[in-house]
């Protein structure tokens, strides 16, 4: 079988000379599309002359990245890559996920833990050789939370002083953010609470160094520049949509002696099956993508070798419209959420043995110990409903379960739960699939009764689930409000000692869960990853579901 | 078709494909949700607002669409806004090429295997010829690509190995994707070739023809074969424009980096630049071939020519 020939560098950022690359309309595209169809019918039977060489690794990543600015991306596929090119002062370590030091060495923090001060390494340095210094530093974290910039992400900065106030408009002045630079070499972070995930938020992508100049410069293409400085450790060589992506070790990054795979083609693609018969085949090293795993095969699947699952910090759960009676009586909620079953959830419908949870926040987040919530009880939830005015469910109104209907998976969970609670409760819900935009609209306009929902954590801390339930909070998006629980959550996260903090969260979430009731956990994710130990190592299940590429390598020949 | 209706029919292109792009750019919008709404709400309305500010979403309709339209005489299609990095111009002449080759090697296949086939039966009308292509037909037609596409990859990559399961780059990996997409094609161009040809061969042009003592080739060649091709060369036109433009099914089996994907993912995800460019591609691709068709048609059969 003959291996892909390769993209030849630069060949796919600019496939036309200069003076042609702004093709003159639709007829333009399509009379030049038409001509190079011809001349790609010859150019596929030479492409047999002239194989290319195959990349050391090669992965499947999920679907095409939209974009790999890392201030502006929001998915994982994006993220992954992109945390390969630009890296920020800190990084994800390959085994545990914890935040270790990126391009900066070592750092202190002030005894009332608002105060970073960072050392730059003396060899960081660009792809091009020039030295990575404080101002560049500086320049990519007011660059990310200028509200013009338009970074979904921004709001990590508002844990920085003054962040939230650069990022809502309240303060113009870009200068005023929390974050100086002292000399050269060194970087000042002042924080608004002590913040104890702050380093590992510092290894998230939307706080990466970025190349002051090609940004501007290169407006919304800056990425696709040729010999675009990378902070990372690696480069991007060639990216052809909805193909794969060319990535190569960076020279002058400052621990390129442990990047491991000199270069590395990242497969994009929609088809699980695909993906699957490519691993199979041997043309790809492994799959990192969860979605990447036909649920169908899952059970199979689980049975390989090669297979690995692994929990990390997501979370399905059910949300309710607070706004809507008879939802807005948290006995209804509570009875509701009683009267599902998690265990059959689990071991009939997603079955890739992810544990059944009826608490938010996936165990382990952080060193933390969820409370239990809402277990199954049928008995209590009947007397609950009966109390709330609808005895044996008479008198409850017909109500609708909505849920984003690409994935077979939430209408099976969905008629799981309308069976519960017709069985149960004798209540009747109807099932209200929706395409995916009009989903997300009518969640965040509060336009349903109950909604699937689910939430990837950013950090490994309870609070990256948490915070979605405060009363301001952009993410609610339930109509709850909560002013004892918005005190816990932010008491906790004013607070400097561990043990006291989690002990507060914990609190909060056994509020959360068991008090008010606006969602209804159903189960923890698991994560899955295709990959041969034998032949490639370097892959390590972690909460955070991080796996950066410059630890990844081959260590038996294909 | 005179010279004048030539013109005229030509002259209609460019108002078409505006018609086309006005009702693509009006549908669009009215579909729920936008481009930025995403599972996470965003840092601040300032955020939203200075995405939304910055592909002009926050203007008023009406200024969208003359924008758009402004766009379009110019010859810019826009930037995307699922892809942030690249233009719609780019990621068309990256996939659109992509396409057209699998397109090309699609239709030679159809017509290359359908034709013949469809003669053969014609010609040898109740014999085995005929038998064999009608199974072969059959199979063709009745069997969906998605079916066919993984009992290819399943016989011919994973179990004989001969070609790889996905992607594209090299002959080989041309071939499956070709078979895919081209055999469903090929039997309905078989049909129409043989129902055609019988018919031809049937009618007093072809009696009077042999009367005079044409051998049997001849009759073939020169009298039967260009009237017979007449339905052939209806269907090709769309089916042309049809394979050129990508197919979803075929394109996302082999993973081939073409326009396919784009139809559906572009809806899904509100990237109203994308899919009215694609429309206006395909609608303007499809408006040629049809006249590229009426044209063949006259030159095949002279009562085209002199009605």
């Amino acid at each position: 079988m003959r291996d892909a020939p390769a993209p030849r560098p630069g060949a796919f950022l600019l496939p036309w000379p200069d003076g042609l690359r702004r093709v003159r309309g639709p007829c333009g595209v399509a009379w030049r599309a038409l001509a190079s169809s011809l001349l790609g019918v010859l150019g596929l039977l030479l492409a047999a002359c002239r194989p290319g060489p195959r990349a050391d690794l090669v992965l499947h990543n999920g679907r095409e990245p939209e974009t790999l600015d890392p201030h502006l991306l929001t998915g994982q596929a994006d993220g992954r890559v992109a945390s390969a090119l630009f890296e920020g002062l800190t990084r994800y370590d390959p085994v545990t996920g914890n935040a270790i030091p990126g391009l900066a060495e070592s750092w202190a923090v002030s005894s009332d833990g608002l105060d970073y001060r960072f050392n730059l390494r003396a060899n960081a340095a660009w792809s091009d050789g020039r030295p990575i210094v404080a101002d560049d530093v500086l320049w990519s974290f007011r660059r990310a939370v200028n509200p013009l910039t338009g970074a979904d992400y921004a709001s990590q900065y508002f844990y920085i002083e003054n962040g939230e106030a650069l990022c809502t408009g309240a303060e113009r002045d870009l200068a005023r953010l929390g974050v100086t630079a002292p000399t050269p070499r060194s970087v000042h972070v002042r924080l608004r609470n002590p913040t104890p995930f702050f380093l590992e938020l510092l290894a998230s992508r939307v706080f990466a160094v970025i190349p002051r100049e090609p940004v501007e410069r290169g407006g919304d293409r800056w990425v696709l520049q040729h010999g675009l400085p990378c902070s990372g450790p690696y480069t991007l060589v060639s990216w052809r949509v909805n193909d794969r992506i060319r990535l190569r070790r960076n020279p002058c990054y400052w621990d390129a002696a442990n990047v491991r795979a000199a270069t590395i083609d990242v497969l994009a693609g929609d088809s699980a099956h695909t993906a699957l018969n490519q691993y199979l085949a041997g043309d790809i090293d492994f799959i990192l993508d969860k979605d990447m795993f036909p649920p169908e095969l899952a059970e199979a699947l689980r049975r390989r070798p090669d297979f690995h699952s692994y929990t990390y910090l997501g979370a399905y759960f059910i949300r309710f419209n607070t706004t809507r009676k008879p939802f807005d009586d948290p006995r209804v909620r509570r009875a509701i959420g009683m009267a599902i079953d998690r265990g059959r959830i689990v071991s009939r419908i997603t079955r890739m043995g992810e544990p059944a949870t009826s608490h938010l926040v996936p165990a382990g987040a952080g060193g933390y110990q969820p409370p239990t919530g809402l277990e199954r009880d049928p008995d209590a939830a009947r007397r609950l409903l009966s109390e709330a005015g609808y005895p044996g469910g008479k008198g409850f109104p017909v109500f609708e379960y909505s849920y984003n209907s690409e994935a077979r998976l939430h209408e099976h969970v969905a008629v799981e739960v309308q069976s519960a609670l017709r069985d149960e409760l004798g209540i009747s819900m109807q099932l209200r699939p929706l395409e995916w935009k009009t989903y997300l609209g009518n969640m965040s306009r509060l336009d349903y009764d109950l909604m699937r929902s689910s939430w990837i954590g950013d950090y490994n801390d309870p609070n990256t689930f948490l915070d979605l339930f405060l009363s301001e909070g952009g993410n609610n998006r339930t109509g709850w409000r909560d002013a004892a629980y918005d005190v816990l959550v932010n008491r906790a996260n004013a607070t400097l000692d561990r043990t006291r903090r989690l002990a507060l969260l914990a609190q909060a979430e056994a509020r959360l869960l068991r008090e008010g009731a606006p969602i209804i956990p159903l189960y923890s994710y698991v994560g899955f990853y295709a990959l041969d130990t034998n032949r490639v190592a370097g892959i390590h299940p972690n909460l955070l579901d991080e796996h950066p590429f410059w630890a990844i390598h081959r260590v038996a020949p294909r | 078709m005179d010279a004048r209706a030539l013109v005229r029919r030509i002259l209609a292109i460019p108002l078409l494909v505006w018609v086309v792009a006005t009702l693509a750019f009006f549908l669009m919008r009215a579909a729920p949700g936008g481009p930025f709404d995403r599972e996470r709400a965003p840092a601040s309305r300032e955020v939203e607002a200075a995405l939304k500010a910055r592909y002009h979403l926050d203007e008023p309709l009406g200024r969208q669409y003359v924008r758009y339209l402004g766009g379009l005489a110019r010859g810019d299609l826009g930037p995307s806004l699922k892809y942030r990095h690249h233009g719609v111009n780019e990621i068309l002449a990256q996939a659109l090429p992509v396409s057209m080759t699998l397109g090309w090697l699609a239709f030679g296949t159809a017509m290359g295997l359908g034709i013949p086939v469809g003669a053969a039966g014609a010609v040898w009308r109740g014999r085995w010829p005929d038998w064999l292509g009608t199974v072969l037909v059959l199979a063709g037609a009745c069997i969906p690509t998605f079916v066919l596409a993984p009992l290819l990859v399943l016989g011919l990559s994973l179990g004989a190995g001969w070609f790889p399961v996905a992607g594209w780059g090299s002959p080989s990996h041309a071939i499956l994707p070709v078979m895919a997409l081209g055999l469903y094609f090929a039997a309905r161009v078989a049909r129409l070739m043989r129902e055609g040809l019988a018919e031809v061969l049937r009618s007093p042009f072809i009696l009077a023809a042999r009367a005079k003592g044409v051998s049997p080739g001849g009759i073939l060649w020169r009298h039967a074969m260009r009237p017979a091709l007449v339905p052939v060369v209806s269907y090709a036109g769309p089916m042309l424009a049809d394979l050129l433009t990508g197919s979803f099914v075929v394109e996302r089996i082999f993973q081939v980096p073409g326009t396919g994907a784009f139809f559906t993912n572009s809806f899904f995800s509100r990237d109203y630049t994308l899919m009215t460019g694609l429309v206006v591609v395909y609608s303007f691709l499809l408006l040629v071939l049809n006249l590229a068709t009426d044209l063949a048609h006259r030159w095949l059969d002279p009562r085209i020519r002199h009605a």
